[in-house]
């Protein structure tokens, strides 16, 4: 029991990564907090499990999800963002203003029945590992978390755009006085992270469920997950998926109507003692 | 400007403030009950205001504080059956605590990272009050008869809750110009100059957050009357989101603008929802419009346009 309690942990910390790291590298780049995130997951998972169901293929409905989210990233820093650039405060209520349209648009389309993306052939029913039968989707979910931050980690440190992300990172003003179009980094950032709102929506959709008020909840996750981990830091947003993930499934199980307090509780002494959180830097 | 004009305006303005209060009451109920939702919510943007506007901290909580005592007051009331007063201040009570607790999390961090914090821990409070079913009745919230008991009519309770307002208004008022509200506006023009002063900048920020909390309180238990149901709707992030809408709208850092903010956008709930549901998309939409074309307020946009267009005037 306790076994497959870790492993319901550490699949869901997976899913956290996948959202969270796109949410912590938007915000660690172009120090744009995007509220919209939540939002971004929601439609994400919607747009998979129309697609789903309009071609009966997961990974057409996984690419759907990730390009149509991407897009809308892409409206959304286009389209609104660049009205308010260099305001910090007025660029995270925007996001926020972008949220709540989202949010209320979704429930216009797809309306407010709960609903799960299917589950394709070759991932469902389970596998035993040791004594232990876990469904194979979870393990799935937990592979693609892994490679999301092994495909991230690459990039960002074996790539000349990840260079200049992480360069970025440290100081935007200086890449762009050594002549690279910062913006467009900035632009690819943000298309990136929101393709993995939208990934992280259709495996939450699958394994979860989807309903209107699923982007308010893993906005919070997110939220939890960059500021314990520290601002753009992958590696902090991978720690503070699995602290995140493991107290909130082992909280589900010990206090299941007391959950949400759970993860308070690692986030009260963070900031007590690091408010920038573990691996965060000084704007 | 003399003093006597200055004392003939301040006394306009209070006599214009009092018709305005004094008009609803001669209006159809249905009026007089948005009349006191908007006094209610006005309370909860100055709250608001009170660290926006003279801390320079914008937070994202307040929402969660609000309901926070609207839940408090209505379980004690209608659960524990307390008395209504004692209810009352348990509430606020409540409030208070919670909001001391956000504070000494939250004080140390500034800008987005605490709007980032309050917004989080806002959420948590929605969350448990979603998930703790037994105690806060879930998704169906707690429903009582305080209004009831109190056998007041809908003008009455107006003219009670409009009194009440009043005096927190005045408490804000009296707390934002008071010398700890000078130096809580030092420290949101210069923070590390104030704490070279020796000013401690963490407990200032604390008590600031406190009282903050207090004013919201209040305004949460008023609400409890008002609405006698709370559910996880008046905890989530969309009141919080509207109580700091409003303050940014009636104009941050003026308080009275509160009311002004208050004003538009419950009249705008109340028309929006008499044609579509889709109230949560216009809010969202109003925000957007406003952080792009007039962050400073309504009032503040009004003022510099007409500065703008006086100033075009004068130059050749």
């Amino acid at each position: 029991m306790m076994a497959f309690q870790i492993m319901n942990g550490l699949t869901f910390a997976a899913l956290l990564f996948v959202v969270a790291s796109g949410f912590t590298l938007i915000f660690g780049l172009l120090r744009i907090v995007n509220l919209a995130h939540g939002a971004l997951y929601l439609f994400g998972g919607y747009v998979g499990y129309s697609v789903g169901n309009l071609t009966g293929s997961f990974i057409l409905a996984g690419l759907g999800a990730m390009i149509f989210v991407a897009l809308a990233g892409l409206v959304l820093d286009q389209g609104l963002l660049r009205f308010v650039r260099g305001f910090e405060l007025r660029q995270v209520m925007l996001t926020l203003g972008v949220a709540f349209v989202l949010n209320d648009l979704a429930l216009v389309i797809w309306g407010g029945d709960t609903f799960t993306v299917a589950t394709p052939q070759w991932l469902q029913g389970a596998v035993q590992i040791g004594g232990l039968f876990y469904p194979k989707f979870r393990l799935f979910v937990l592979a693609v978390g892994i490679f999301v931050f092994i495909a991230l980690w690459v990039l960002l440190n074996k790539t000349r755009l990840g260079a200049l992300i992480r360069a970025g990172v440290d100081d935007a003003e200086m890449v762009e006085a050594c002549g690279i179009d910062i913006r467009r980094v900035f632009l690819i950032t943000f298309m990136l992270g929101s393709a993995l709102a939208g990934l992280g929506g259709l495996l939450g959709g699958t394994f979860l469920a989807l309903y209107p008020s699923a982007d308010a909840e893993i906005l919070v996750f997110s939220l939890a997950v960059v500021i314990i981990g520290g601002r753009g830091s992958l590696v902090g947003a991978a720690i503070g998926s699995l602290l995140i993930g493991l107290l909130n499934t082992f909280g589900q199980v010990w206090f299941p109507q007391l959950a949400y307090f759970v993860i308070f509780g690692p986030m009260a002494v963070l900031l007590a003692f690091r408010p920038l959180g573990l691996f965060g830097k000084a704007a | 400007m003399t003093s006597k004009t200055s004392t003939t305006l301040r006394i306009l303005a209070g006599l214009a403030a009092l018709v305005l209060v004094a008009a609803p009451l001669a209006m159809p109920t249905y009026y007089v009950s948005v009349a006191t939702q908007i006094l209610i919510f006005a309370v909860l943007a100055m709250s608001v205001d009170v660290l926006a506007g003279f801390t320079g901290r914008t937070p994202l909580c307040h929402g969660a504080i609000f309901g926070t005592s609207t839940y408090v007051v209505l379980y004690t009331a209608t659960v524990m059956h307390m008395p209504l007063p004692l209810a009352m201040l348990l509430g606020v009570l409540a409030a208070t605590v919670l909001a001391l607790v956000f504070g000494l999390l939250a004080v140390r961090t500034s800008g987005v990272y605490f709007l980032l914090l309050t917004l989080a821990l806002g959420l948590i409070v929605w969350g448990i009050c979603l998930r703790w079913t037994e105690v806060t009745g879930g998704e169906n919230g707690l429903r009582g008869q305080l209004r009831a008991g109190l056998m007041l009519s809908t003008r009455e309770l107006y003219v009670a809750v409009a009194v009440v307002v009043a005096l927190v208004t005045f408490a804000m008022w009296r707390f934002v110009h008071s010398p700890f509200g000078l130096t809580l506006r030092g420290i949101r023009d210069g923070e590390s100059r104030m704490a070279s002063l020796g000013y401690n900048v963490p407990l200032h920020l604390t008590i600031a957050f406190t009282a903050s909390g207090f004013f919201a309180g209040i305004a949460g238990a008023l609400y409890a009357v008002f609405n006698d149901f709370v559910s996880p709707s008046t905890v989530q992030l969309s009141q919080s989101v509207a109580g700091l809408l409003m303050a940014i709208v009636g104009g941050v850092g003026t308080l009275f603008g509160a009311f002004v903010g208050s004003f538009i956008i419950i009249a705008l709930e109340q028309a929006v929802s008499s044609v579509t549901e889709r109230w949560l998309m216009v809010l969202g939409l109003t925000f957007i419009v406003i952080m792009i074309f007039a962050p400073e307020g309504v009032i503040g946009k009004a003022r510099l346009l007409m500065a703008g267009r006086g100033q075009s005037k004068t130059k050749p």
